[in-house]
C-alpha cells in the first residue's frame, strides 16, 4: 500500500499531488511536463518535496511535519528509468546482482534464476550493456530493480526509448511481472495503449495536479476529462469477454454489455476477459442500420451528449447498453444528421485495439 | 645494466622513487578534491579551485620557497613534524617527492575532474535506489567509471614529477644521492666543464623514460576506457 500526498514548488508550476495505490500497476498518466516524473522521484527519494507525506505499507518514507526523510538507499523502492541506466562497467550479471547483494537476505522475494527465466536474460548474462539492444537493456534494468526486492517498483516511461516491436515485447514482460511477482508498480506514461493494457488504476495528472483517479475504463470514459484536449486521444475502454470463435474466417466474437463485436481471431478461451479500446475517430455514425457495408461492427445506441469544438470536429457520447462510447465526427456531419441528445443512432466501428 | 654507470643508475632510481611516491601519495587527495569540485557546490568554490591550480601558474621557485618556509626544520609545519613524528623532509628525498607531488597536483585534479564530470550522475542515483550508500556508490560506480581519468592524471603527474626542477632545487637543494634527480643531475653536469657528454646521456635516459611511460599509460587508459564504456573487453 503506497500513500503519496506531496507538494513542491517547481520552476513553472506547483506540484500538488495525492493518491494511494494498493497493488498491481498504478499508472501516472498525463502530458509531458505534468509532474509525473517529479512524483516518482519524490517516492524514490531523489527529489525532496516541500511538504507532505509518503508511506509504503505503513512505513513512513517522508514526512515534512515530522522531519522524516529516509535516505534513498534505505527506502527499498527500486526504479526503472526511461534510459535504463545500466552500469556500463559491469556485465549483465553484475548489474543484476548489484541490488540483490545489497538486499537483506530475509527481505528478498525473488532469486536470480527466477528473474533470468521470467525476463529471458539467460543468453546475455556475461555481456556488457553497450552490446545490448534497447529492449534487452530495458529487460535487464527491470530485472536489476526487481532483484533488489523492492516494496514498490517505480517505472518512468520504460518504453519511451523503444520502437513499437520492442514496446510490445517489454509490455509482455511487465505483464508477467504484474501477474507472477505481484510487486506493486507505479508506472509513469503518456501512452494510452500502455495504460489500457497494464494498469489497474490510473492517476491522471495535469500541471502538477491530480485530475482524476480510478479504473482505466472509468477515467478514460469521463467526458469532462476528455475536454483536456491532447491529454489523451479520445476513446473508449470496454471490458468484454470472448463469446465465440469462427475458425472458418479466423474471427473472434467478443461480448460486452452493449452488444457483440467481431475482431480478427484471438488466441483466447471462450469466456476469457478481454479489454478493448475504440478510438473516437474510428467510430462513424449512421441513422439507419447500414446494410451494404464491409464494416462488421455496428452497435445501436442513443446519443447522450454532443459537444462541438472550435474546429471542424464534434464529439459525441453514445450510450450503448450502459457503455459510454465516444465518437468524433465532423460538425458538418453532426448538423446534417441533426444529432442531438436523445437521437437513436448506429455506431459503426472501424477499428478496435485489443488487450488481454 | 643497460650500459648505465652506477652513478647514472642511482640517479634514475632516485628519480623514479621520488616520482612514484609523489604520485601515490597525492592520488587519493586529488581524487577527493576532483570529486568535490565536479559534484559539489559550496561557498568559496572558485577560490578553492584557484588555490588548487596555483602550482600550475606560479613560478616553481616560489612554490619551493614556500615549502621551505613551511616545511623547513624551523618552519611551523616542519618543526611540528620533527617534534611529534620525528619526520624531517627538508633536504631529503621525501621533500623532493612532496615538491614534485604539489607541482603535478593541478594536472592530476584536472584530468580526474573531467572524467568524473563526464559520468552520468543518473547512474549514481540508480545505484542508490538499489540500496547502495553514498560511499558504496563512490567505490563501486564513480571510481571505476572515472578510472581512465585517474590513470591519465596519475601519468601526467608522474611525468611532471620526473621533470620537476625549480621547486625541488629550492626546497631540498641538490644533494647527490638524496635529492639530485634526473633534471638536477643534468643541470649540474652542464655547469661543469666537460660534462656535456654525460649530460647528453642523461637526457637520452629522460627521453626513453618519458616515451615508455607515455606508451604504458596509453595502453592502460584505452583498456580502462573500453571497460568504462561497457564494451566487452
Amino acid at each position: 500500500m503506497l500513500n503519496v500526498k506531496i507538494g513542491k514548488q517547481l520552476t513553472d508550476f506547483a506540484l500538488d499531488t495525492e493518491f494511494s495505490s494498493d497493488s498491481g500497476i498504478t499508472a501516472l498518466f498525463g502530458r509531458s511536463g505534468a509532474g509525473k516524473t517529479t512524483v516518482v522521484n519524490a517516492i524514490a527519494g531523489l527529489v525532496r518535496p516541500d511538504r507532505g507525506t509518503i508511506t509504503v505499507n505503513g512505513d513512513c518514507l517522508f514526512d515534512s511535519a515530522l522531519g522524516i526523510d529516509v535516505p534513498v538507499e534505505r527506502r527499498r523502492v527500486a526504479y526503472v528509468f526511461q534510459e535504463g541506466r545500466l552500469f556500463p562497467h559491469l556485465t549483465v550479471r553484475g548489474n543484476l546482482n548489484y541490488g540483490y547483494a545489497l538486499a537483506q537476505p530475509g527481505q528478498r522475494y525473488v532469486e536470480l534464476k527466477q528473474v533470468v527465466d521470467l525476463l529471458g536474460l539467460e543468453h546475455m548474462l556475461e555481456r556488457r550493456p553497450a552490446n545490448l539492444s534497447g529492449g534487452e537493456k530495458q529487460r535487464v534494468a527491470i530485472g536489476r530493480a526487481l532483484l533488489a526486492s523492492p516494496r514498490v517498483l517505480l517505472m518512468d516511461e520504460p518504453l519511451a526509448a523503444l520502437d513499437n516491436l520492442r514496446k510490445g515485447e517489454i509490455l509482455r514482460y511487465i505483464e508477467c511481472l504484474r501477474d507472477e511477482i505481484k510487486v506493486p508498480i507505479v508506472y509513469v506514461t503518456h501512452a494510452v495503449e500502455e495504460i489500457v493494457r497494464l494498469a489497474e488504476m490510473v492517476v491522471l495528472m495535469a500541471d502538477g495536479k491530480v485530475l482524476a483517479t480510478g479504473k482505466p475504463s472509468e477515467v478514460m470514459g469521463r467526458p469532462e476529462l476528455r475536454a483536456h484536449a491532447g491529454i489523451f486521444e479520445g476513446g473508449t475502454v470496454i471490458d468484454a469477454k470472448v463469446a465465440a470463435h469462427d475458425l472458418q474466417y479466423d474471427l473472434t466474437t467478443l461480448e460486452f454489455a452493449g452488444g457483440r463485436l467481431i475482431v480478427p481471431g484471438v488466441d483466447a478461451l471462450v469466456g476469457e476477459p478481454m479489454r478493448l479500446r475504440v478510438r473516437a475517430r474510428d467510430v462513424s455514425i449512421a441513422l439507419t442500420h447500414p446494410h451494404d457495408v464491409s464494416l462488421l461492427n455496428v452497435l445501436k445506441g442513443r446519443v447522450v451528449a454532443v459537444t462541438a469544438s472550435a474546429g471542424s470536429s464534434c464529439d459525441l457520447r453514445i450510450d450503448v447498453g450502459g457503455v459510454n462510447l465516444a465518437a468524433r465526427i465532423t460538425r458538418l456531419s453532426a448538423d446534417r444528421l441533426k444529432l442531438t441528445a436523445g437521437s437513436e443512432v448506429y455506431a459503426l466501428i472501424k477499428a478496435i485495439s485489443l488487450d488481454r | 645494466m643497460f650500459g648505465l654507470t652506477p652513478d647514472e643508475w642511482g640517479i634514475l632510481q632516485l628519480s623514479l622513487k621520488v616520482a612514484f611516491w609523489s604520485v601515490l601519495c597525492s592520488l587519493p587527495v586529488a581524487v577527493g578534491i576532483a570529486v568535490l569540485l565536479a559534484r559539489c557546490n559550496f561557498p568559496g568554490k572558485s577560490l578553492f579551485d584557484a588555490v588548487v591550480h596555483l602550482p600550475l601558474v606560479l613560478p616553481p621557485v616560489v612554490i619551493g620557497y614556500f615549502l621551505l618556509l613551511a616545511l623547513g626544520r624551523r618552519g611551523p609545519l616542519g618543526a611540528l613534524l620533527e617534534e611529534y613524528f620525528g619526520i624531517v623532509v627538508a633536504f631529503r628525498w621525501t621533500g623532493a617527492a612532496i615538491a614534485a607531488g604539489i607541482m603535478g597536483f593541478p594536472l592530476m585534479v584536472r584530468a580526474i575532474r573531467l572524467s568524473v564530470e563526464s559520468i552520468d550522475s543518473g547512474l549514481e542515483d540508480a545505484a542508490r535506489t538499489l540500496g547502495a550508500t553514498r560511499w558504496r556508490v563512490f567505490f563501486t560506480i564513480t571510481l571505476p567509471l572515472a578510472l581512465p581519468g585517474i590513470l591519465t592524471g596519475a601519468l601526467l603527474s608522474f611525468a611532471r614529477s620526473l621533470g620537476e626542477f625549480g621547486a625541488t632545487i629550492t626546497f631540498v637543494s641538490n644533494i647527490p644521492g638524496e635529492t639530485r634527480t634526473l633534471p638536477l643531475a643534468i643541470y649540474t653536469l652542464t655547469q661543469v666543464p666537460g660534462g656535456d657528454a654525460a649530460a647528453l646521456r642523461l637526457s637520452m635516459i629522460a627521453i626513453v623514460l618519458s616515451v615508455v611511460a607515455l606508451m604504458l599509460s596509453e595502453y592502460f587508459v584505452r583498456r580502462a576506457q573500453r571497460r568504462a564504456k561497457g564494451q566487452d573487453a
